[in-house]
């Protein structure tokens, strides 16, 4: 399976994204810098990493979704290669309009950092394969913007196609309805504030992260 | 030419650093504040003639999300 990581100036989480897709799919990703114009071909992934990218300038996310990589990444996805974005990834495809809403600041304004418990509220998509459904699992939050909001139709489409994947399973930041994560209508476009990635390896206190990748290993191949 | 383009959150979205600077302004013992919203002011520095609706599809494109803010373009 073919990965690549998106560098954004101020992405901080790009490595550690990086040694989770090598140890899951088995081949280091391609490293991808924003300014690039082109992506390497035959991918089947591309992950938007956590990180401060433009130091949060404008609105998290606003800039980097507007890099000239992201051109080449929305082309990608409209062809169906699967895309992940978390944490301030999510707020790349938020600001790059691949997916709805927008990440508010956390209800409470304070930068939210430690475990939160998560319900996958969706086990059949091919992010979320080696989960059962309505499964509770832990899975670390950082963020200050994490609030998701969408109008009211939004928000009843989104659950009515299935598309919220994972849920807060305590009070975290605010969101609406408690989404932590949700995919585009074709389902390969994933974005979540927590991250997997840190939670990959019992040393980090936890896998389930783990289980998020070797499921999409499973589903794509 | 310059332009300032004010971006607000829309009518009915929660504002936490609104709410925040609400109860501020209270604790520093001013009453009577029913309402606090922020938003931001961007000011741009524009090649003479540069239309208004040039500057609305700058608002719609970076400098406002739409899903959850307002814009408000004055020409000075």
């Amino acid at each position: 399976m073919k990965t690549a990581v998106i560098v954004f100036p101020g992405s901080n989480c790009d490595r550690d994204l990086a040694v989770a897709l090598r140890d899951t799919t088995g081949q280091a990703p391609a490293m991808v810098w924003h300014r690039d114009t082109e992506l390497p071909d035959g991918l089947d992934l591309i992950a938007l990493p956590g990180g401060f990218s433009y130091g949060d300038y404008l609105r998290s996310g606003a800039m980097s979704a507007r890099s000239p990589v992201m051109r080449a990444v929305i082309e990608a996805a409209g062809r169906g290669v699967a895309v992940l974005g978390v944490c301030n990834g999510f707020q790349v495809l938020t600001e790059a309009g691949l997916l709805p809403g927008a990440l508010m600041r956390n209800a409470g304004l304070d930068f939210v950092c430690r475990d939160v418990a998560l319900t996958v509220a969706n086990s059949q998509t091919s992010f979320t394969s080696h989960f059962d459904a309505n499964e509770q699992i832990r899975v670390p939050v950082a963020h200050h913007d994490g609030n998701f909001t969408a109008d009211a139709d939004e928000l009843d489409r989104l659950e009515g196609e299935g598309r919220v994947v994972f849920r807060y399973a305590e009070d975290v930041n605010g969101s609406a309805r408690d989404i932590a994560g949700i995919v585009n209508a074709q389902g390969n476009v994933l974005g979540l504030m927590p991250h997997p990635e840190r939670v990959i390896e019992a040393a980090h206190g936890g896998t389930d992260g783990r289980r998020l990748f070797e499921g999409l290993v499973a589903a794509l191949g | 030419m310059k332009a300032r383009v004010t971006v607000t959150l829309k009518p009915g979205v929660l504002d936490p650093q609104g709410r925040a600077i609400h109860h501020a302004l209270e604790g520093l013992g001013f009453a009577g504040v029913t309402g606090v919203r922020q938003g931001k002011v961007i000011e741009l520095d524009l090649a003479d003639g540069t239309s208004v609706a040039t500057i609305e599809d700058m608002a719609r494109k970076l400098l406002a999300n739409t899903v959850i803010e307002t814009f408000r373009v004055e020409t000075l």
